[in-house]
């Protein structure tokens, strides 16, 4: 991924600026932050990280989950002067090289998407929750991935994904019959 | 056909999406992430009261916070056309369109009055907090129940509209009717919500020109409403979308932080972003509140005798929104009388606009709500009682159907849910202390086509680009062209690259009503045949052709090479020796694809549903879960079953919000949506879906379009919520005609 534009701070914003040390998608980096500026907005208007996705900015929707420290979280409710020292992964240091996350590789596979806008802060919800080891039925993950929206409503194809990796298989994505 | 070979990518195949790899990667980029070093942004400040005017506007505090460029208002906003026709876009109502900023008039709840333009949006939003604006306020009119006495039939109608015909003397036949039912349904008012914020990015070019990156469902729309308004000539302006988070109708129209954003561009020569904040999206269009009357009579076998379907819904004072409400019952069931009538009232509100299944969604689910209502005063099964009242032709209009395999919609959706075993008793079934409950409806949706241009180019390393100005909102465009060129060309899906959401590309209209399969799907077709025949003519008339002296069905076309039919061992050449050998360095055509304009008159054109629901309702608690849907539908032909499950998937989510979660809720005294937010206005999450099945049954149509499909972006919602409505009845002995059915109305 390219590591596209990373804008300076307006001369307000420099003012007040405080400095904080960011690893993201293994990339360590010295910012200097507003005070009130999110993470989700550190991500996507300074960084250019846009993968990371704003949907309600109220932490109601999931499409800006990320990992903090390997849990997920709302980008959105989250100031980035806060998190000095903390490992951050985003939907774009998920895949490895040329090489798909197994969930993104699922997401694929089972039509978990469609417009395509809340899937980043799905699958790292999904990375997330496996990561917290509680969803081993069908109802669990259904109800562990509540906090992500996705209004073109895929949540049975989602459900299907995520079963498939959390049960390390490959299994045939639901058709019409 | 001469000869394509169906290849494993072609029409019907279910391949994944094209576009996949960049969605779950974060590569896919849409209109607010297009970055800039020398952005602005813009924030728009919503007006706090529902009607009256602006007294004044102090921008002063706002503009001395540092980082603030400009605050543009009614009072120093630049100059603009004042006729009302340059601001029609394509799919406007009829009236006249809302503009922002244009005086000091506040016509309804929300509506942007400045536009904060700042270094940051965090500025931006923090600096439009000090904005001071005094107000004189007037009263204003936005509950539906209270203007019904004024309710109209729409004196002006927009494109699309049908209008309600009745037939033979309904009401005489219900009151001599055996069996009767008579209620007033209701819908409170829903907004479309999709996950993508309203956002718009102007990057302004040195000499002027603008490359727009808008969330829109049509790029030539958006394009040719900025270019009406501000005077840009065809290649001044470019509007791009070529991802799109979500829109359901929502973006059909151009939203006002498009205007905002251009208009801010301008004035102070810069690149410019504004992006709305999820509460700012209830101050946009939204499906309107409906109040429907249903009276249905019928002899004692439930076999219909009268309908009288009535019904009103809500538009603004601006423009004239309508929906088509009433007609679907007509049309779907047989009766000698119906009595149909729709009118609308206007209310202090933005005008209402499309979503997902416009009409349909709100008409069919309450007629079907009513039927089901029938079914229980006659004694006879729901779904025989459909069966008894089954309708050949479109029974509105009288004439025939292209294709209607809704009776085979009925066999396919009972037998995989288990209808037979159904007790038709309420409170018949439970498990535990929940109640379970069956219900079923009906599904309807129109197989529309519109007139859309492709372009088709065939490069010299044998490549295939095809290009249409449509948009992808998430139905699954890009894949569809790709599948509809492989199959047409014969070259390998890998080796094609759909090109859209382009206001340079060839004509297409908005992305909507289910049309683009068909509509971009032929254009593809048409262009990629014209191809295809121009490459054979090209090779057929080389020296030393192999194919001297042969007609274009004497040859082939697989696996991107023309291959002859006879001696195909030795008579074959690639697509790209063939322009190699011809001295042409690409092969590009460009065809329209129209609908058969007197067919379409003569014949109905629909898809349809059938939708089964099981729910359980526990019963102290009222709490209710839709724990197995199943939906049958026939829709035409099926281009890549995997993506159109999904679409169905996508409208019964829809179903299943309307049925139980989605409203917004007015407080009337102010005028206002109060629950505008995610965690008010209830949308389904993963917890709320269970079981979904789906089927398409065989439904071949030589008649509907070249490509013989329908459609399934909207079919999955009509039908859906009153299959669930009917359960909740089923299982609980109570009949809600309100919809959404919330704890409240079941305790």
């Amino acid at each position: 991924m390219e590591a596209g534009i990373s804008r300076p701070l307006p001369g307000i914003e420099d003012r007040h600026a405080v400095p904080i040390r960011l690893t993201i998608n293994g990339v360590e980096r010295q910012l200097d932050v507003a005070p009130w500026t999110s993470l989700l907005d550190l991500l996507r208007e300074r960084l250019d990280l846009t993968g990371t996705k704003k949907g309600c900015d109220h932490g109601q929707c999931g499409a800006c989950t990320v990992l903090i420290d390997g849990r997920r979280i709302n980008a959105c409710l989250k100031l980035a002067v806060t998190l000095d020292g903390a490992d951050i992964v985003t939907i774009e240091g998920l895949a490895q090289g040329d090489g798909l996350h197994p969930l993104q590789q699922a997401f694929i596979r089972h039509d978990a998407f469609q417009c395509g806008y809340c899937t980043p802060g799905q699958i790292c919800s999904a990375a997330g929750l496996m990561a917290e080891g509680r969803a081993r039925t069908r109802d669990e993950i259904r109800e562990l991935m509540s906090g992500n929206i996705c209004r073109c409503g895929c949540y049975p194809n989602i459900t299907d994904a995520i079963e498939d990796v959390l049960k390390d298989r490959v299994s045939e994505p639901a058709m019409p019959v | 056909m001469a000869g394509a070979a169906i290849s494993r990518s072609g029409i019907g195949a279910p391949v994944d999406r094209v576009e996949g790899r960049l969605k779950v990667t974060g590569a896919a980029k849409y209109a607010a992430e297009f970055n800039e070093a020398a952005l602005l942004h813009g924030h728009a400040y919503a007006s706090r009261i529902t009607k009256g005017r602006i007294a004044a506007i102090d921008p002063s505090a706002a503009l001395a916070v540092p980082g603030v460029l400009d605050v543009l208002t009614h009072e120093n906003r630049p100059d603009l056309p004042l006729l009302r026709r340059h601001y029609q876009d394509e799919v406007a109502s009829p009236g006249i369109p809302f503009v922002p900023l244009w005086s000091d008039k506040v016509l309804f709840a929300g509506q942007p009055v400045a536009l904060v333009v700042a270094e940051t949006a965090e500025i931006a939003r923090y600096a439009s907090s000090l904005l001071e604006i005094d107000y004189e306020e007037e009263p204003h009119e936005t509950d539906l129940k209270e203007a019904l006495h004024r309710a109209a039939a729409p004196w002006r109608t927009r494109k699309g509209y049908v209008r309600p015909k009745s037939r033979g003397d309904a009401p005489t036949a219900f009151e001599a009717a055996a069996v009767r039912i008579d209620g007033e349904y209701h819908l409170m008012p829903e907004h479309h919500n999709p996950m993508e914020l309203f956002g718009t990015t102007v990057v302004r070019h040195d000499d002027g020109r603008l490359t727009i990156y808008d969330k829109t469902q049509g790029a030539l729309n958006s394009r040719n409403y900025i270019s009406k308004i501000f005077g840009y000539g065809g290649d001044e302006i470019q509007v791009l979308s070529p991802f799109v988070g979500g829109a359901f109708g929502a973006a059909l129209r151009p939203q006002h932080q498009l205007f905002l954003a251009v208009l801010a561009a301008r004035h102070l020569e810069r690149s410019v972003r504004v992006v709305m904040t999820r509460q700012e999206m209830w101050s946009l269009q939204f499906r309107p509140e409906c109040y429907q009357w249903v009276k249905l009579g019928a002899e004692p076998d439930g076999r219909l005798a009268a309908i009288v379907n009535h019904a009103v819904t809500n538009s603004s004072r601006l423009e004239t929104y309508t929906d088509n409400i009433v007609s679907w019952g007509g049309m779907l069931y047989r009766c000698d009388n119906a009595d149909l009538e729709y009118r609308i009232a206007e209310t202090d509100t933005m005008t209402p606009g499309d979503m997902r299944a416009p009409g349909a969604a709100t008409g069919v689910n309450l007629f079907e709500i009513a039927m089901d209502e029938l079914a229980y005063a006659a004694g006879v099964d729901p779904l025989e009682l459909r069966l008894r009242n089954y309708a050949e032709k479109d029974e509105m209009h009288g004439i025939d159907y292209t294709s209607k395999a809704l009776r085979e919609c009925y066999a396919a959706g009972a037998e995989r849910f288990g209808w037979a075993r159904r007790v038709f008793e309420p409170r018949s079934m439970r498990e535990g202390r929940e109640l379970i409950g069956w219900g079923m409806a009906t599904g309807i949706w129109e197989a529309m086509q519109s007139k859309t241009a492709c372009r088709a180019t065939l490069r010299a390393d044998g490549r295939l680009e095809v290009a249409t100005g449509t948009a992808d909102i998430g139905p699954g465009t890009y894949t569809m062209m790709v599948q509809v060129a492989a199959e047409r060309t014969g070259l390998p899906a890998e080796r094609i690259e759909a090109k859209l959401g382009d206001s340079t590309l060839p004509y297409a209209p908005v992305q909507g009503g289910s049309w683009t399969a068909a509509s971009t799907g032929s254009a593809v077709a048409l262009a990629c045949e014209t191809l295809r025949t121009r490459l054979y003519e090209m090779a057929r008339d080389l020296p030393d052709s192999p194919f001297a002296s042969t007609g274009i069905d004497d040859v082939r076309f697989e696996d991107g090479e023309v291959v002859r039919n006879v001696d195909p061992m030795n008579k074959r050449m690639r697509f790209e020796a063939i322009l190699e050998a011809a001295g042409c360095p690409e092969l590009k055509v460009e065809e329209t694809a129209k609908p058969g304009m007197i067919s379409m008159m003569r014949k109905a054109r629909n898809s349809h549903s059938a939708v089964f629901a099981e729910v359980r309702v526990d019963e102290e608690l009222g709490v209710m879960r839709v724990t197995r849907i199943v939906s049958a539908c026939a829709a035409g032909r099926i281009i890549n079953p995997k993506i159109a499950r999904s679409q169905i998937l996508g409208g019964i989510v829809f179903g299943l919000g309307m049925a139980l979660e989605e409203e917004s809720m007015m407080d009337h005294r102010l005028g206002r949506f109060m629950n505008h937010d995610l965690a008010e206005y209830h949308v389904p999450v993963n917890a709320d879906l269970f079981d979904v099945d789906i089927i398409f049954v065989e439904e071949q149509d030589e008649e509907v379009n070249p490509l013989g499909v329908k459609g399934v972006g909207e079919l999955g919602v009509p039908g859906t919520a009153a299959a669930i409505a009917n359960a909740v009845f089923h299982a609980t002995g109570k009949r809600i005609r309100d919809l959404p059915i919330t704890i409240d109305k079941l305790l």
